[in-house]
C-alpha cells in the first residue's frame, strides 16, 4: 500500500529558517536507507506558506488568499510517498526518522486510495464521468495533468 | 527512544530488518535454517525486553549481536560437550571468533551475498523465485503460494529443497566479485523478472495480473540498486519493472478482460512509476547501459512517453528490438520484433519476419505467436485465416482471461 507521509510546520519552518548541517546529514541517510530499503517513492519540501495562496471555494465563488497561513501546525513542510506492506511498518519507518525540526514536531502518516478499492463505493455514471474528466485532463496537460488518488 | 512499544510495532520492526539479519547470520553459521532460527530467537528476546527497555536507537545492531551472541553461546556448548574432540574444539574456537570479528562487517554486502547465494544457478528458476521471496522478501510460505497459485505443501518443499541443495553445494553465501558477479548476476536478475512477470502477465489463473507480485518484485529491483549503484542492468531492469507497472491499473477492463496496449486508457498509466522508471533508465544509460534490460526498458519507455497509441513512436522500436536480437537473441524477442515491424512498416513486414522464425521450437505451444499472426492476418484483410489463428492462440494459453480475449478476437473475424 501507498502511503503519504508529511512533516507538519511549525515556526522554525514557517519562518524558513535553514537546517543546521547535522540534520540535514541525518534525513539524508534516512532517506538512503528509504531508498535501500525499496520503499521510497517520492520525496520534497514545501516552501514556508508565506509563499503559497490558497483559494477558498463556496458554491460558485472563489476567493483567493495570499499565505503565510495561520495554523501552523496543520501545515505541510514537507511530504514522503512510500510504499509499504502495511501501517505498522509505516510507523516504524517513521520512528527512524531524525528530528525534522528543531523543536517538537508531527509527522502524519496517512494510507493512498487504492483506485481498486475506491472503485467499489462510485456508481457506474460517476465512474464514467471520472475516466471522461482524466481524458480531457491529459489532453489539455499531458500525462503528467491526471490527478492522484488522495480522493479527489 | 520510546518505551511500551507493542508486540505488533515490534515485529513491524523486526520484518523491516529480518532480510539483512537473515544475511549477516547465514554468512557465519552457512545454513539458512540456522539463519533463520538464530534470528527467530533474537526476535522473542527483543519481544521480552524492548516493552520495558524501548526499541533501540539502532534495532538491526540489536537483533544482530543478540543473534550472534546466541550462536557463539551455542557454538561454546557444542564445544564443551565435544571437550575430548581437540580438532573440534579448535575449529569451533575459530567459528566463535569469526562470529566476533564479523561484528562490524558491512551488512550491505552481506545481504547482496544473500541475493547471489539464493539467486544461485545451481537451483531451477522455480526454487530460486521461492527461495528469494522467502528469505529476502520476508513472505510467508502461503503467501507465496498464493502468489504461485501453488499449494502452501508445494512450497514449502520446494524452499526445504532448495536449503538442502545450497548446503549440499557448499555455498560461502559470500557475493561473488569481479567477472563472477557479472556472470552471476543474470540469474538475480532472471528470478526478480521472473517474480515480476507472474505478477504482470499471470501465465495461469483467473486474474490477468497480481499486482502484489510486481509490488515485490520491484521492491527487489529497487534494493538490488542500492547494493550494485555501478551496474546498469540493474538498473535498467528497474526501469524496465517500474514502467511496466506503471500499466498495471490500464491492463484489466471493469470486468477483468485483457486490454491491449494499444487500447489501454493512457490516463490510468501511473505517472509516478514512469518517472521513476525514466529515472532507473537514465542511470542505466549513463552507466553505458546497452544490454538486454537496458534495452527493453527503453522499449517501455517509447510506448510510456506516448501519449496516445498512435503517437507510438514504432519505427524506433523495430530498431529497438533489431539491437536487441544481437545481445539477447530468442525466439521471444523475434516475435516481438516481428510485431513491432509490422506496426511500422505494415502486416506483410510482420508475416514476413514470423515465417522466419515459425519454426522454431521454443514458439511451438507459445500462445503469443498464432495471436501475432492472426493480428497481422485480420490488418491485412484475410479474415478466414485470421480467425484460425486466433482460435488457435485461445486454445494454447492457460490464462482464462487470455483466452477469453483471443476468442472474442475469433469472433470479430465474421
Amino acid at each position: 500500500m501507498r502511503v503519504m507521509v508529511m512533516v507538519k510546520a511549525t515556526e522554525d519552518s514557517e519562518k524558513g529558517a535553514v537546517a543546521p548541517p547535522e540534520m540535514f546529514e541525518a534525513m539524508g541517510r534516512f532517506n538512503e536507507e528509504l531508498v535501500n530499503a525499496g520503499v521510497l517513492l517520492a520525496a520534497d519540501g514545501l516552501t514556508p506558506s508565506s509563499k503559497g495562496k490558497r483559494v477558498a471555494f463556496d458554491g460558485a465563488s472563489r476567493t483567493v488568499i495570499d499565505g503565510p497561513f495561520a495554523e501552523t501546525r496543520e501545515l505541510v513542510a514537507g511530504f514522503w510517498l512510500w510504499e509499504v506492506k502495511d501501517m505498522d511498518e509505516a510507523v516504524a519507518w517513521v520512528k527512524r526518522c531524525p528530528n525534522p525540526m528543531p523543536g517538537p514536531s508531527e509527522i502524519e502518516i496517512r494510507p493512498l486510495f487504492d483506485m481498486a478499492e475506491f472503485a467499489e463505493t462510485l456508481t457506474p455514471e460517476f465512474k464514467e464521468g471520472r475516466e471522461r474528466l482524466r481524458e480531457k485532463l491529459s489532453d489539455k496537460l499531458g500525462p503528467a495533468g491526471a490527478f492522484g488518488g488522495l480522493g479527489t | 527512544m520510546t518505551v511500551g512499544e507493542t508486540h505488533q510495532a515490534i515485529e513491524a520492526t523486526f520484518r523491516i530488518e529480518r532480510a539483512r539479519l537473515v544475511a549477516g547470520l547465514a554468512r557465519l553459521v552457512r545454513d539458512i535454517d540456522r539463519a533463520e532460527e538464530l534470528a527467530q530467537d533474537a526476535l522473542v528476546i527483543a519481544l521480552s525486553e524492548w516493552p520495558r527497555t524501548g526499541v533501540p536507537a539502532n534495532p538491526g545492531a540489536w537483533l544482530m549481536t543478540t543473534a550472534k551472541r546466541r550462536a557463539i553461546d551455542a557454538i561454546r556448548r557444542d564445544k564443551m560437550r565435544e571437550r575430548k574432540h581437540e580438532e573440534i574444539a579448535r575449529a569451533l574456537d575459530g567459528a566463535a571468533e569469526a562470529i566476533e570479528a564479523s561484528m562490524t562487517d558491512d551488512p550491505g554486502d552481506e545481504l547482496l551475498g544473500l541475493i547471489f547465494t539464493a539467486c544461485h544457478p545451481v537451483l531451477s528458476p522455480d526454487a530460486r523465485a521461492a527461495l528469494t521471496l522467502r528469505v529476502v522478501g520476508g513472505l510467508t510460505t502461503d503467501e507465496i503460494a498464493r502468489a504461485f497459485l501453488s499449494s502452501e505443501a508445494t512450497i514449502a518443499q520446494r524452499i526445504v529443497r532448495a536449503k538442502k541443495t545450497i548446503g549440499k553445494a557448499g555455498l560461502s553465501f559470500e557475493a561473488p566479485r569481479g567477472a563472477e558477479r557479472a556472470a552471476r548476476l543474470s540469474s538475480v536478475l532472471e528470478v526478480i523478472y521472473l517474480i515480476f512477470n507472474e505478477g504482470y502477465a499471470a501465465t495461469a489463473g483467473d486474474d490477468l495480473v497480481r499486482p502484489s507480485l510486481c509490488l515485490e518484485a520491484q521492491r527487489l529491483g529497487r534494493v538490488l540498486a542500492g547494493l550494485m549503484p555501478e551496474d546498469a542492468e540493474v538498473f535498467g531492469l528497474l526501469a524496465l519493472m517500474e514502467i511496466q507497472a506503471s500499466r498495471l491499473p490500464a491492463r484489466t477492463g471493469p470486468d477483468g478482460a485483457v486490454v491491449p496496449l494499444t487500447e489501454q486508457n493512457r490516463a490510468r498509466w501511473d505517472q509516478l512509476l514512469i518517472r521513476r522508471g525514466l529515472d532507473a533508465m537514465a542511470r542505466a544509460d549513463a552507466l553505458g547501459g546497452d544490454g538486454p534490460y537496458a534495452l527493453q526498458a527503453a522499449l517501455a519507455a517509447c510506448h510510456a512517453r506516448a501519449r496516445t497509441a498512435a503517437d507510438t513512436d514504432w519505427p524506433r522500436i523495430a530498431a529497438l528490438y533489431d539491437r536487441l536480437r544481437t545481445v539477447a537473441a530468442s525466439p521471444v524477442v523475434d516475435l516481438n520484433r516481428a510485431i513491432a515491424h509490422s506496426m511500422a512498416f505494415g502486416p506483410e513486414a510482420g508475416l514476413r519476419l514470423l515465417d522466419e522464425i515459425a519454426a522454431a521450437a521454443a514458439l511451438r505451444n507459445y500462445a503469443p505467436l498464432p495471436a501475432a499472426r492472426g493480428d497481422f492476418l485480420f490488418r491485412a484483410g484475410r479474415l478466414a485465416e485470421a480467425r484460425r489463428q486466433f482460435e488457435a492462440a485461445a486454445k494454447l494459453t492457460r490464462n482464462a482471461r487470455e483466452a477469453a480475449f483471443l476468442l472474442a478476437r475469433a469472433d470479430a473475424c465474421g
